[in-house]
């Protein structure tokens, strides 16, 4: 188990050797930042239906603002390795290989994480300076904040994936851009083919992150998704195990 | 130490090692010897749990290196080749970490960084960042890796590649130093480095050994390696047909250097053809002006060990 944590330290300190943690943390903070003044200045213009947390989490400004750092997070996990050859190092200490592949696994969320950390103290704020005149409701935030994580954990591990499949990280970054993006977007397909037999509908609507993101953000915690989610993430991880060995023995 | 046997890796269209067999004892400095391409580095790669073998075991320490290759490589320090190292990382942090790794914790862990600081002479750059070091220190911080968890076995893929001459003696003193405690597996074509750091020689070539002895022995063991040259005025003499008379010459080609003959002999192992040589260049009247004889090296052994092995 100490290995396994001294894996993880030197994973998520990677992060911080290079200026890519403090790139993605600033413009994250700036583009959530905005989102969350064109939210305010939303619900200042008069009565609305949502609240706040719902006003921030279903616009296209939170969709980048999610979307953008998750591969930029995940791409350099194993192509550096691979391309570097510290791989070699890395192998032959007395590590296992499902050590390796959680290790940087839990470092890309526990910087995805630390990322959306900050943005709490957005709704902190809020609800101290509204103090109970606009509606808050705990059970939103929570069930936000767990749908935030669900879906980190899945695209991290698809970023994961995608990283181990190819030894150029910016090959990593857009196949996995690619991959999340269509994931999390496919629920606007009803919107797109009109004509859709009602069944397919709610289908798609099963798997669509928006349409997820709509329900939570009501504070309604939808049993399918966590399934979904959990699920998802363990057999992208396991692909990730699977593939990590194959490349690890051809490197 | 090691022991293999019958190791065969096949990659797709070709085989890099043919059923090998060798062990190394306690206590051994092994120079593993080839031409590129032979199967060194793959052999190695085995046997440092890297990559698996197609057929045959391989055990170190008793441990073998697929089925409780955690263990075996707990005993094991691996050097690779060209020195991948984390480029991001401080010389003492990257070796803190790897430290760690290898389950040397806590107290022991700072003194055995202060001690492999030292030994490779890391002490000056231990704050400086690996992507700012020079080749040569690189090498050592791989070494200094190599040792931290203090390993029964070394395993050192190329470890002078890339070095200026004053580097390599450094870091073949090192590993002679070294040879002290560690039983080492290292692997080079610098010939005149295995003859003076091992105490036995395994020769490689196209993936199956061709020899494994004493550097001493495989000299002696080599039949046809001897030459001898000699630079003379014969006037009207043929001096190849009088230096065949020598009975232990096989072989004279002589080419024209002005009014001098430079003749090459190629002679019989273990002898010495200097005296005839002088006796008959009297005898004849010839002037000399240049008369050698070279013993046999271990690059000769080595170029008729690989190339007949074809």
């Amino acid at each position: 188990m100490s290995r396994f944590f001294t894996l993880l330290g030197r994973e998520l300190k990677s992060y911080f050797y290079s200026p890519i943690a403090y790139v993605v943390l600033f413009f994250f903070l700036l583009l959530t930042g905005f989102n969350f003044w064109a939210t305010v200045s939303l619900l200042n213009r008069g009565p609305t239906e949502v609240t706040v947390i719902e006003a921030f989490f279903n616009t296209v400004l939170f969709w980048f603002a999610f979307l953008l750092p998750l591969p930029l997070i995940t791409m350099r996990t194993f192509s550096d390795e691979f391309r570097m050859g510290t791989i070699e190092s890395l192998m032959t200490a007395p590590v296992r290989d499902l050590e390796v592949v959680l290790s940087k696994y839990f470092g890309a969320l526990l910087f995805y994480i630390l990322l959306w950390l900050p943005s709490l103290i957005y709704f902190v704020l809020f609800s101290a300076i509204t103090r109970g005149t606009a509606a808050n409701a705990a059970g939103a935030y929570w069930a936000t904040y767990l749908l935030l994580l669900l879906l980190g954990m899945f695209y991290i591990a698809i970023g994961c994936l995608a990283s181990s499949l190819t030894r150029n990280q910016i090959i990593a970054a857009v196949i996995s851009f690619c991959i999340i993006t269509l994931l999390f977007f496919s629920g606007l397909l009803s919107f797109i083919v009109l004509d859709m037999r009602p069944i397919v509908r709610d289908v798609v609507g099963y798997f669509s992150a928006i349409e997820h993101m709509g329900e939570f953000t009501k504070g309604i915690i939808d049993s399918r998704a966590l399934v979904w989610y959990g699920s998802m993430t363990a057999v992208t991880l396991a692909l990730t195990f699977q593939v990590f060995q194959y490349r690890k023995w051809r490197a | 130490m090691i022991k293999v046997e019958n190791l065969t890796k096949r990659y797709a269209g070709h085989t890099a090692v043919n059923d090998v067999s060798f062990e190394v004892e306690k206590g051994e400095i092994v120079g593993f010897l080839g031409p590129n391409g032979a199967g060194k580095s793959t052999t190695m790669r085995i046997l440092s749990s890297f990559m698996p073998a197609t057929f045959g075991r391989a055990s170190i320490a008793g441990f073998d290196v697929f089925s409780q290759s955690v263990e075996a490589r707990r005993h094991l320090g691996y050097m690779p080749e060209n020195v991948p190292l984390y480029t991001d990382m401080r010389v003492s942090e990257y070796l803190a970490y790897r430290g760690a790794l290898k389950g040397v914790r806590g107290g022991r862990l700072k003194e055995r960084l202060g001690e492999v600081l030292e030994l490779c002479s890391l002490g000056d750059v231990d704050r400086k960042p690996i992507s700012a070091l020079s080749k040569g220190y690189r090498q050592r911080v791989g070494l200094a890796d190599a040792l931290i968890h203090e390993p029964d076995l070394l395993i050192l893929d190329e470890p002078t590649i890339g070095l200026d001459p004053n580097q390599i003696r450094q870091v073949r003193e090192l590993i002679r130093n070294l040879g002290k405690r560690h039983t080492i597996l290292l692997s080079t074509h610098i010939l005149p480095e295995v003859e003076m750091t091992c105490t036995r020689v395994i020769i490689i070539g196209k993936g199956r050994i061709v020899a494994s002895d004493s550097p001493q022995n495989l000299r002696n063991a080599i039949r046809s390696a001897g030459d001898a040259r000699i630079e003379v005025q014969p006037g009207a003499d043929n001096p190849a047909e009088i230096l065949r008379r020598i009975p232990a010459v096989r072989d004279v080609t002589v080419t024209a250097d002005g009014d001098w003959s430079v003749c090459q002999l190629r002679i019989e192992a273990n002898a010495d053809i200097r005296e005839e040589m002088f006796r008959l260049a009297v005898e004849r009247r010839w002037a000399v002006r240049e008369l050698t004889q070279r013993n046999v090296t271990l690059e000769d052994v080595f170029v008729e060990l690989t190339q007949s092995n074809g």
